[in-house]
């Protein structure tokens, strides 16, 4: 990436065309690995839909699927664009048992799939991030006891970690706020369990960065602990943290989906993708596919599309395939 | 040699010290057991007596200790929500998952090697790209969602194979045995498809490039030009040196395997300790929860240590040299 970045400086002082700031940017090496990755852009184009979709569910989703109000159990179980039986009404994508429309149900529950997702790898980026910095630059007994605990963590499976933290802090809250707190206990488990990739990495590009002249300058020049490790070697270990954060959030949207799935996870009453697939299950035998097939769909476009892009950014950041 | 298998037995036991002392610490901060135990009706002196008998007035450390002893002797309480003892429970729970665990590898190992010694020869042929090609949707997608797939089409439309359940079992006194009646068999396979898929394309894709990089070897080119036929290079040379590193993350993947059964477990409705587990997270049932992380913290750090000997074992270079595993 910086390697990139340098030989760009390069060519515009030979020749310096008047482009704006857009223009560098669709000439860089990243741009244009981009730009001929067939895979990389539809996979790109598929997420920004769905993120897309999530922000302005409210305003796409012609039903509020949680406004009792505007439900009518006439309408239950109508098939996808057939009118239905009783009422007349037409739905995209049909409706489950209650006569919620499916389509609506689905942009709010991407919208919490992809919140919960997203900030579980903001939290377990920033503690990984932290812890990996502290261990990689301090060293000594605080480096050991940092990297045993990630150790010990690695041996078992993240989804399990996550799934105990979950019922340890379902545990722990009293029983009138489980359903209000289900949300945020669910992104601290799953950052929890996630942090220990980005803890290893940056522990290791921070040990390497700390023997470095630069280092030993700015401490000369009597800068404190915390600012060297933020403002010195920080921005030299944050591509492999980006790529480890892409790969990551598609294994959070998977981990929701399957804690939530298996009922320990975001609650009915805030249904996620997984709540409603767990959901949809249950019709399958008797013939209403459609309510576990749109989200099942939806889940399945939204994990490719995150992981193929995560490997294609690891591809185009890693300067030994250069 | 003895120095590394003391270091690693110590480090196995400090985990698992770790871990008893993770189980035994949500027993005391998740809920009161007195709270649990004791209905309205209590008064301070019932409070104290209970509280005596279960040693809870102990020092914190002693009651550890004591909760450590129980635990190897296979006492982990009883369980809130089933009144009966947790040790009974899981003794009649395991079964059902170790028979579709061992089902599982057993069809990860043999499809896995078999794809990945066949996709490395023909490297790039036809059927080499699309099972590669599928393997990497296969991981991308949620074990769950496979499970649902399989069940669709095989159940539902085809109506070929159950959906829930495991059949009829035949008791032998202490294990009770899917693997003697058709309707166990049948039950079977699609749990052990689901289970066994990811792992079974993460051997494909190891064994793949190992055997890549192995046949790339001079001593390969050097059989080719003794004359030796295709098969006996392919599996006699190149096959055998790539299966260090397969057996050790097929090792590591068998703990993988009893854990992510918990998903397969629910889909299927398998009648196995992964499903007990999900059940006691939902209903907070905090000694099955204890117990089910403390035996498969023990299975997994047994895996793990197996496989570090396994290295000395397969591998004599290790022997050999320094006696260092990693």
């Amino acid at each position: 990436m910086t390697e990139g970045a340098d030989r760009h400086t390069d060519a515009t002082a030979e020749k310096p065309t008047p482009r704006g700031r857009f223009g560098r940017a669709w000439d860089s090496d990243f741009a244009w690995k981009f730009r001929h990755s067939p895979v990389a852009i539809v996979a790109a184009l598929v997420m920004t839909v769905i993120v897309l979709a999530a922000i302005f569910a409210p305003l796409i989703a012609p039903y509020d699927p949680f406004d009792p109000g505007s439900l009518n159990l006439m309408n239950g179980f109508t098939p996808p664009g057939e009118p239905n039986a009783f009422t007349g009404d037409a739905f995209l994508m049909g409706t489950d048992d209650q006569g919620r429309d499916v389509f609506s149900t689905i942009l709010h529950g991407l919208r919490i799939s992809l919140f919960v997702g997203a900030a579980a790898v903001l939290f377990a980026m920033v503690l990984g991030v932290t812890l990996g910095l502290v261990a990689g630059y301090t060293g000594g007994w605080v480096d050991t006891i940092i990297m045993r605990i990630a150790d010990i963590q690695l041996t078992f499976p993240s989804i399990l970690v996550a799934m105990l933290i979950f019922g340890i802090a379902k545990g722990v809250t009293p029983v009138e706020y489980r359903d209000q707190m289900a949300i945020w206990v669910l992104i601290f488990a799953i950052g929890l369990s996630d942090w220990v990739q980005f803890a290893r990495v940056v522990r290791g590009a921070a040990m390497v960065q700390a023997g470095r002249e630069y280092v030993a300058a700015a401490r000369l020049i009597g800068r404190s602990g915390p600012s060297i490790m933020l403002r010195h070697i920080l921005p030299n270990v944050l591509s492999p943290v980006l790529v480890i954060a892409t790969i990551s959030l598609a294994l959070a949207i998977i981990a929701e989906a399957t804690l939530s799935f298996l009922g320990v996870g975001a609650p009915p009453t805030q249904p996620s993708l997984g709540t409603l697939i767990r959901v949809g299950q249950g019709f399958l035998f008797s013939g209403e596919w459609w309510i576990l097939f749109f989200p099942a769909v939806t889940l399945l476009a939204l994990a490719l599309s995150v992981n193929l892009l995560g490997d294609w950014l690891r591809d185009a950041l890693n300067p030994r395939l250069k | 040699m003895l120095a590394f298998i003391l270091r690693r037995l110590f480090q196995s036991i400090i985990v698992l010290l770790i871990v008893g002392f993770v189980a035994f610490s949500m027993f005391t901060f998740v809920g009161d057991p007195i709270d649990n135990m004791l209905g309205q009706e209590r008064t301070q002196a019932d409070i104290a007596r209970l509280r005596e008998q279960l040693g809870l007035d102990q020092p914190f450390f002693v009651q550890y200790w004591n909760f450590l002893g129980n635990a190897i002797q296979g006492n982990f309480g009883i369980s809130y929500r089933q009144g009966r003892p947790v040790s009974e429970i899981l003794l009649e729970r395991a079964p059902a998952t170790l028979e579709l665990a061992a089902v599982s590898a057993f069809f990860a190992m043999l499809l896995g090697i078999s794809l990945g010694v066949f996709t490395a020869i023909r490297r790039n042929g036809m059927a080499s790209n699309v099972i590669m090609t599928l393997s990497l949707i296969g991981v991308s997608l949620p074990t769950f969602l496979i499970g649902i797939l399989l069940i669709y089409v095989f159940s539902v439309e085809l109506n070929w194979l159950p959906s829930f359940g495991r059949g009829a079992v035949v008791d032998l006194g202490w294990w009770t045995t899917g693997f003697l009646t058709t309707s166990g068999l049948q039950a079977l396979i699609l749990p052990a498809i689901t289970l066994g898929l990811y792992q079974m394309t993460l051997i494909m894709r190891l064994v793949r490039s190992e055997m890549l990089e192995v046949l790339r070897q001079e001593y390969i080119r050097f059989a080719r030009a003794r004359g030796l036929r295709e098969r006996a290079v392919n599996f006699r040379h190149a096959l055998k040196n790539t299966l260090v590193p397969v057996i050790t993350v097929t090792g590591l993947q068998l703990g993988a395997i009893i854990a992510f059964a918990i998903i397969t477990e629910t889909v299927f409705q398998w009648p196995g300790v992964g499903l007990l587990f999900i059940n006691a997270i939902q209903f907070v049932d905090i000694p099955v929860m204890a117990a089910y992380l403390m035996l498969i913290s023990v299975m997994f750090v047994s895996i793990n240590l197996i496989v570090d000997l396994l290295y000395f074992a397969i591998d004599p270079r290790l022997r050999v040299g320094k006696g260092r595993g990693h």
